[in-house]
């Protein structure tokens, strides 16, 4: 059953920007979503209507099959976190975490037992009588996080919730969040910017541009499937190589860019790759060159994995190529995807086999 | 390359010790002038004998403050002022947060409003205060004439009294509350303005996290907005402690201190032995009383402003 489903929901803003433009969306139980996509996408937006702290200029949000727009936040039964954990400054660990159950009037004792439930579940019993300036940013994480787990919400809602953290940190709070949501099984909508995280947490990416969902699926389909150009270059990094062709845009991974006499696939695409720089990242190599042979002369980045040890010379131009199921095509008008169209004889296999 | 021909002088403006000095020098000044040496002056005045018709120094020691404590009427000013300044700083707070309240939201209008609500402070004290005077007039009171047009007053079955007028000022009670509603009247726009400062330096994040906690109107206020603002209220609230004490314009105006000394204040009482009785000596003596309580006030707005820096 939908856990959270919006329907042909909008925002727009006074002065006329559409925020969110027509979105529909449906979660399944015990779902981890991610919300992907770039700053001013309508992300944040989104949640905040699922929320109820913004409401939608038209469109439906439903809660448990209930329809909820016109309803205050409290009667959504949702617990969200916040990109700055919104924590109370004046009140202790305690005093927060217990804070949603003091709202529905829960007795002390059953408050007292619920409070410390959660506290252990995130293992800050010890923190207890803190306040939050007194926590680092990771113990700060997991306070907001028992205070919105406090009340059994029947959707958590996170709102970029590892931005705050310094890059080490966010590595094992992203950890630790996945086996929280695993143990907890509740319904998550997690909201980002980050593709690593999207990817990492993610049972299902929702790739949002200018208001619109692009696209919708686990994350190997978004990665290995984009729709279209927008997402097949938001996610990957580098970025997917676009080379236009005709009227079509062909697009390899960086990392199926490779050495010629690495791919032994029997459909490969042979091309030329004039080499102008090479970069070394932590074993991989960035290879920036011009590709030549497939389309137009396009500037792309081939990444070596430290397994190809094939020399690659900046100012040389070498045979490079790509296998041909790893080819996306794309329509340049619309930046869609399109059936895949014949590059040379080496694919014709390949094409006859679809 | 052409030679560099001006050699780099040091000006006026990159010496900072210099501009220092000259940049600080004004208030320096000022508050030598005007806050330290009269504050001696009345340190030495309350010790000595000097009146309006003799004003030779001749050391009385502390004759001039043996003098005040035997007076009924100072005890009496003492206890006014307490009250005076307590209700009238209680009212100032909780009317200022519903002001600030209503200065921050976001409404058609909103300039209109913040407006009139700032304009009880900006109009100078004397206009004001004259103006209250007849609003409170005791035959002329447009306040008495709206409760008569209700029925609450003038007639037999009069809610409040049969008597057509309330005696604003002529009834000892009464001329407390309305040189306290005045008060409160014209520094609530500034613990407002204070307290607005308070209001827009809380997240916006805690507000929409208790909302979405579950926690109602009231809850939200109570258990999270007015915990947030209360260092900044209590600056407000001591600022307008200081102003209240301070004041005697208001009593001046409005009732001169009566009736039978029922709205004495310090300060009034002060002004009223010093210069309209000429003895300037115990004057002094009474206004230096404020000194300590204005000090220990001074100390509490230091440190509640410091730890709201922490």
């Amino acid at each position: 059953m939908a856990v959270v489903e919006v329907r042909k929901l909008v925002k727009e803003f006074v002065g006329g920007v559409r925020a969110v433009d027509g979105i529909d969306l449906v979660t399944e139980e015990g779902e981890y979503l991610v919300l992907l996509g770039p700053s001013g996408c309508g992300k944040t937006t989104l949640l905040r209507m699922v929320a109820g702290l913004e409401q939608p200029t038209s469109g439906d949000v439903l809660i448990d099959g209930h329809l909820v727009s016109g309803l205050p936040p409290r009667a959504r039964q949702v617990a969200m976190v916040f990109q700055s954990y919104a924590l109370y400054p004046h009140k202790s660990v305690y005093g927060n975490i217990g804070f949603p159950l003091r709202a529905v009037r829960m007795p002390k004792d059953e408050r007292d037992r619920r409070t410390r439930w959660a506290a252990s579940l995130l293992d800050i019993d010890h923190l207890l009588d803190r306040k939050p300036r007194q926590l680092s940013g990771g113990e700060r994480q997991r306070v907001a996080l028992a205070r919105a787990l406090v009340r059994q919400p029947k959707v958590f809602l996170l709102d970029e919730p590892l931005s705050n953290l310094d890059a080490k940190l966010r590595t094992s709070a992203r950890d630790e969040l996945k086996r929280f949501q695993e143990e907890i099984g509740t319904t998550t909508i997690y909201v980002t910017h980050d593709q690593v995280e999207a990817m990492g947490l993610g049972d299902r990416i929702a790739v949002l541009a200018q208001g619109e969902v692009r696209q919708i699926g686990p994350p190997v389909e978004v990665y290995d499937e984009p729709a279209d150009t927008f997402v097949a270059t938001f996610i990957g990094s580098p970025p997917m190589n676009l080379v236009p062709r005709d009227d079509v845009l062909v697009g390899f991974r960086p990392e199926h860019l490779l050495p010629a006499d690495v791919v032994t696939a029997d459909d490969a695409v042979a091309l030329k790759l004039a080499v102008d720089r090479v970069e070394y990242l932590s074993g991989d190599r960035h290879v920036y060159g011009t590709v030549l042979g497939i389309g137009e002369p396009t500037r792309v980045v081939a990444r070596l994995p430290a397994t190809v040890d094939a020399p690659v010379v900046a100012g040389e131009e070498q045979a490079f190529a790509v296998a041909g199921r790893r080819l996306r095509f794309f329509a340049t008008d619309t930046g869609r995807r399109t059936p895949r169209v014949r590059l040379g004889a080496r694919e014709q296999a390949d094409q006859e086999a679809l | 390359m052409t030679p560099i021909d001006t050699a780099p002088r040091r000006r006026l403006a990159d010496r900072e010790g210099t501009l220092a000095w000259i940049f600080l020098m004004p208030s320096v000044i000022y508050i030598l002038v005007l806050v330290a040496v009269p504050f001696v002056l009345a340190i030495g005045f309350a010790l000595s004998d000097v009146t309006a018709g003799d004003p030779s120094f001749d050391w009385v020691g502390v004759r001039n403050f043996e003098r005040v404590f035997e007076d009924p009427v100072f005890w009496r000013s003492l206890g006014n002022t307490f009250v005076f300044t307590l209700i009238s700083m209680a009212l100032i707070i909780v009317l200022g947060k519903v002001l600030a309240n209503i200065l921050v939201a976001d409404f058609r209008g909103k300039w209109f409003v913040r407006f009139l609500v700032l304009l009880p402070w900006t109009t100078p004290v004397a206009l004001s205060s004259i103006s209250w005077l007849w609003m409170l007039d005791s035959i002329f009171s447009p306040i008495d004439w709206v409760l008569r047009q209700l029925g609450l007053l003038g007639g037999a079955d009069a809610l409040i009294k049969p008597d057509t007028n309330m005696y604003w000022l002529g009834e000892p009670g009464l001329a407390m509350a309305s040189v306290i509603a005045v008060h409160v009247w014209r520094l609530t726009p500034l613990a407002a303005v204070i307290m607005v400062a308070g209001l827009v330096a809380i997240p916006r994040d805690l507000d929409e996290a208790a909302r979405v906690d579950g926690a109602g109107y009231w809850r939200r206020m109570f258990e999270v907005t007015i915990p947030l603002v209360l260092p900044v209220a209590a600056v407000a609230a001591l600022f307008g402690a200081i102003f209240t004490f301070t004041d005697m314009a208001v009593v001046d105006v409005l009732t001169n201190g009566g009736p039978n000394n029922a709205t004495q204040v310090l300060t009034s009482w002060a002004f009223f032995r010093g210069i309209d009785g000429g003895d300037v000596g115990q004057g002094a003596a009474i206004a230096l009383f404020l000194f300590p309580l204005l000090l220990a006030a001074a100390v509490a707005i230091l440190r509640a402003v410091r730890r709201m820096e922490v």
